[in-house]
């Protein structure tokens, strides 16, 4: 079906083509061999500019239309909203000035398309003109730095003391991840890639010799998370750059091997209740279908799809990069207890290795 | 100073045509001249072009159709798609290497390079560059570098693979990547050697525009161009010694054992002996030069695209001195935003704060260029050469792509959509394709100065009109994916039933880049039939006032046959009236740099 469209595609630019040179040559007939624009090409390419501002709008409106429901959709954190605020203000302004300064470039270059004997006004400056459109991009970019600057200092302002945050590691290397859990004392165990013991089942390298790392938790599969709870992630990677990117949360942070970064955020949306938001059931809903169509064609990586929240590598990591993933699931408190029972702690798993 | 040098080289002008005896050698390969060394800068850089925009097209391909096989991947990349199906690696590789020779190999050394070196020496009226055997130097320098990049994609291993920014430790280590070893270490020594190719040329344009501009040529009657290029310079030899040393410590970490950028690693079961360095301190090293090069790339397209559309509307540009500075106020807050790239890297989120104002304080100038361009538009006599259609679409895509800069730019939003699609939407077209326009519309603009003969202008529409809507067509989609939260570089998006729906998208973004990419061929056929073959140029053929037009087409050094003109007006005296009405030499609407002002005339003090 793609290859057919596309065939259609290129035949129908293929012959566009051609008939553009049909009239370029007729165009052509009686006049100069210069190689230098004259009345007709200003008029055919002043026309085609005033196509070109139309076809900008109508790109725009047909990528709404039939794309505008894949972007993310309803953020699942609570400083996801106030995200999306700031990002709604700036494409509003962003659209506003796109549909204004493109209308002006193409119309004028409609309008004041060159005709032989008429004159150009000789306008060379004006100082107050100059001064408008300096000074409103001034007023107005002032009001988004100061709202861009609040957001980004609320949301950098990482406090262990407030709020009774819970402390989990998020540990990266190719080409999958690791979370620790800091366990009942909310304090991770020192760690070190160089105390990393395989035989010993010390995959990440924290330090036994640490009380506070003996009841530390290690998920290999997947990052659960209480909804609800303040969470402080603490980000190392073993050995190149990777990025933990968790889309749905509107957070992202690098993972540097050689130092810890943090990042902070509280879920607020859980798994099961995000699987019923409208546009999310929609989406899935219509991917399913897509997916339908790809199974009945043989395809065997088409099976039906649930959603689930993700943490992506979002930092060009090496040749598996496109699939070093991890499952996050948001619970409630109980729920998320109760799977907590289940996990061997540190110093548990050490025992069982020895 | 200058004017030793300006009655040096009148002496040396007397003697043309008696002794030196120009052979194969020294007028077309080892050339010392200016225009030569131009149109060696603009082939190579079109050869590179091939190679660049050819890479998208397959990797854009395996995006569309992932894991489908093509004959054209198992015939061009080898063993490196087995019965045509790409391999993660070469995909890496393929963006990687895209990235490298479309930023540094085409919009560096193939659009400034060209340009600064045809027009310096000419729009300023001297003989040539201030040193025309370093400039000889650098375009070799540029031209052993192209070559090794080049070679760097037959190593056993893989080419480089770790992305244009090349961050270690990735692209330190060979075991984390096959593309980190021999094909790194000659990513890194062609890259060495293309800074010293550009900064030999770069110091020669500085140089140059200072001291050998002809008499009455003063700062403010440069015409944009060299404006621009001037501080392309300025800027490129500030920023390309750190590139230059983040190399170096690079090939430290890599070949002697050092860890300036290294720490804490275990990788494939041991742990590896580096130990308190940082790769934030590359990041750093690398942005900046990283993020002044974008504008080492965009203000050279900015002032040729000034000067043509000046030049194409009759019309003076508008706000000479405001053009002028906001270039310097571009050049100068282009020093201090390289942080903006680094806004997730780990570093002290307040050092995020400082570089978000500096960073949307940049919009400022932008905006003044954007509207001024517009308003030379107004009320104009707009002749439609393919120039002028490239350089209108240039201020398109400067818009387009510069005002999502305004979410990029924005440290709390960039947290999102950092690294995803939506950051390689917004610089394609605010640096990629407008940068290209740029280029586009200076050859189509000087092609009759280089080579003494016009390019078909009928091709030159279906060119533009073509790669208008390819462009667009493949850009404007992309930010939706972006906003769907893909990250870029990855092979497959298939391990995500998340992203399944934006198949169809990456499909007709495809099939844009592939049109695109044909319509190239196009521009190139017309390029190299019409050196050849292309209709023979007037002397002026767009009626522009500026000096190159005063020098005859033949190739001579030296430019000018007898004594170097001078100059007694603004180069944008397009349309311009006396009192009664009339322009100011009757019959025609432009007014050469060189016409003394006339009778009546107000001289205007721009």
């Amino acid at each position: 079906m793609t290859a057919l469209l596309t065939i259609i595609v290129l035949l129908l630019v293929a012959i566009a083509i051609w008939q553009m040179t049909k009239i370029f040559e007729l165009s052509q007939i009686n006049t100069d061999n210069s190689q230098i624009a004259n009345d007709k090409d200003n008029k055919l390419n002043g026309y085609l500019m005033f196509g070109f501002l139309v076809f900008i709008y109508l790109l725009t409106i047909y990528c709404f239309w039939e794309w505008g429901d894949v972007v993310l959709g309803t953020p699942a954190s609570e400083h996801g909203s106030e995200y999306d605020n700031l990002m709604f203000i700036s494409m509003a302004l962003i659209f506003f000035v796109q549909i204004i300064t493109q209308a002006l470039l193409h119309y004028f270059a409609y309008k004041y398309r060159g005709e032989k004997g008429k004159k150009a006004l000789f306008f060379a400056d004006n100082d107050k003109l100059e001064f408008i459109w300096t000074i409103i991009p001034v007023i107005v970019l002032a009001g988004l730095i100061l709202y861009g600057l609040f957001t980004w200092t609320s949301l950098m302002d990482i406090d262990e003391e407030e709020g009774n945050p819970m402390i989990i590691e998020l540990y990266a290397q190719q080409f999958n991840w690791k979370a620790r859990y800091a366990g009942t004392d909310n304090v991770l165990g020192e760690a070190n890639v160089r105390l990393i013991d395989i035989n010993k089942n010390n995959v990440i390298g924290i330090d036994e010799t640490d009380s506070y790392g003996e009841d530390d938790v290690i998920s290999q599969t997947e990052l659960h998370l209480p909804v609800g709870r303040k969470i402080i992630f603490k980000m190392r990677s073993q050995d190149v750059l990777h990025s933990a990117y968790m889309p749905h949360f509107r957070a992202q942070m690098n993972c540097v091997p050689g130092m810890v970064t943090q990042f902070s955020f509280t879920p607020t949306i859980t798994t099961e209740e995000m699987r019923m938001d409208p546009d999310m059931a929609e989406k899935v809903r219509h991917i399913n279908k897509l997916r339908a169509e790809r199974r009945a064609n043989g395809d065997d990586n088409a099976d039906p799809w649930e959603f689930d929240y993700i943490l992506l590598c979002n930092k060009v990591c090496g040749s598996s990069h496109y699939n070093m993933q991890m499952k996050i699931v948001v619970e409630s408190e109980e729920d998320f207890n109760a799977w907590m029972e289940e996990q061997q702690t540190f110093k548990e798993s050490m025992a069982a290795a020895q | 100073m200058s004017a030793t040098a300006q009655a040096h080289s009148e002496e040396h002008a007397h003697d043309h045509g008696h002794h030196h005896k120009e052979t194969f050698i020294t007028k077309y390969i080892f050339s010392q001249d200016h225009k030569m060394i131009s149109k060696q800068y603009l082939i190579t850089g079109l050869i590179m072009g091939t190679i660049g925009i050819l890479m998208s097209i397959m990797f854009r391909m395996q995006i569309a159709w992932p894991g489908e096989s093509f004959k054209i991947f198992e015939v061009l990349l080898g063993k490196w798609a087995p019965d045509g199906v790409m391999d993660p690696n070469i995909y890496l590789a393929l963006v990687t290497i895209h990235g490298t020779i479309m930023v540094f190999f085409v919009l560096t050394a193939g659009l400034s390079g060209t340009f600064s070196n045809l027009l310096i020496p000419l729009q300023i009226g001297a003989r040539d560059m201030a040193s025309g055997f370093l400039n000889m130097i650098s375009y070799w320098l540029f031209f052993l570098s192209s070559v090794i990049m080049v070679i760097s994609l037959f190593a056993e291993a893989g080419p480089a693979a770790a992305g244009w920014t090349v961050y270690p430790p990735l692209s330190a280590l060979p075991q984390a990547q096959g593309g980190s070893g021999l094909g790194m270490t000659l990513w890194l020594v062609s890259m060495a050697i293309f800074i010293a190719s550009s900064l030999l040329g770069s110091l020669n344009y500085i140089v140059t525009v200072l001291n050998l501009r002809t008499k009455g040529m003063t700062m403010t009657r440069l015409p944009l161009t060299i404006w621009a290029f001037f501080v392309t310079a300025i800027i490129g030899v500030v920023s390309f010694p750190v590139l230059l040393s983040a190399a170096l410590l690079l090939i430290m970490d890599r070949s002697f054992g050092t860890s300036f950028f290294l720490s804490d690693i275990f990788i494939q079961g041991e742990v590896l002996h580096y130990q308190g360095g940082s790769p934030v301190l590359f990041e750093h090293l690398f942005w900046f030069l990283g993020h002044p090069e974008v504008y080492i790339v965009i203000l050279p397209a900015m002032g040729i695209v000034s000067e043509i559309m000046a030049n194409n509307s009759r019309k003076p540009i508008f706000g000479y001195r405001a053009m002028i500075a906001s270039i310097l106020a571009i050049a100068f807050l282009s020093t201090i935003v390289w942080g903006h790239h680094m806004f997730i890297s780990g570093m002290n989120p307040f050092l995020g704060s400082v570089f978000t104002f500096t960073t949307l304080l940049i919009a400022i100038p932008s905006a003044v260029k954007a509207f001024n361009w517009i308003t030379t538009l107004w009320k104009g006599n707009l002749q439609m050469n393919p120039a002028m259609l490239f350089s209108i679409g240039l201020v398109s895509t400067f818009i387009t792509g510069g005002l999502t800069g305004i979410i990029l730019g924005d440290s709390a939003l960039d947290i999102n959509v950092h690294d995803t699609y939506f950051v390689v939407a917004h610089f394609h077209l605010v640096m990629g394709i407008s940068a290209l326009y740029g280029l586009f519309a200076g050859v189509y603009h000087w092609f009759p100065r280089m080579f003494g003969r016009m390019l078909n202008k009928n091709m030159g529409y279906i060119h533009f009109w073509v790669t208008a809507i390819c462009a667009y067509g493949v850009f404007f989609p992309m930010h939706f994916v972006g906003m769907a939260g893909v990250p870029r570089r990855y092979y497959t998006n298939t391990n995500f039933p998340m992203f399944d729906d934006l198949t169809n998208i990456q499909v007709v973004m495809t099939v844009f880049a592939i049109i695109a990419g044909l319509v190239q061929v196009l521009f190139l056929y017309n390029f190299f039939h019409s050196i050849f073959y292309g209709k023979k140029a007037p002397q002026n053929p767009w009626k522009a006032n500026t000096l190159e037009w005063t020098a005859p087409v033949e190739h001579m050094h030296g430019n000018w046959p007898g004594a170097i003109p001078h100059v007694y007006r603004w180069p944008y005296d397009y349309s311009k009236t006396k009192e009664n009405g009339e322009y100011v030499i009757e019959g025609q609407d432009f007014v050469p740099q060189t016409v003394p002002l006339q009778e009546n005339e107000e001289e205007l003090n721009h």
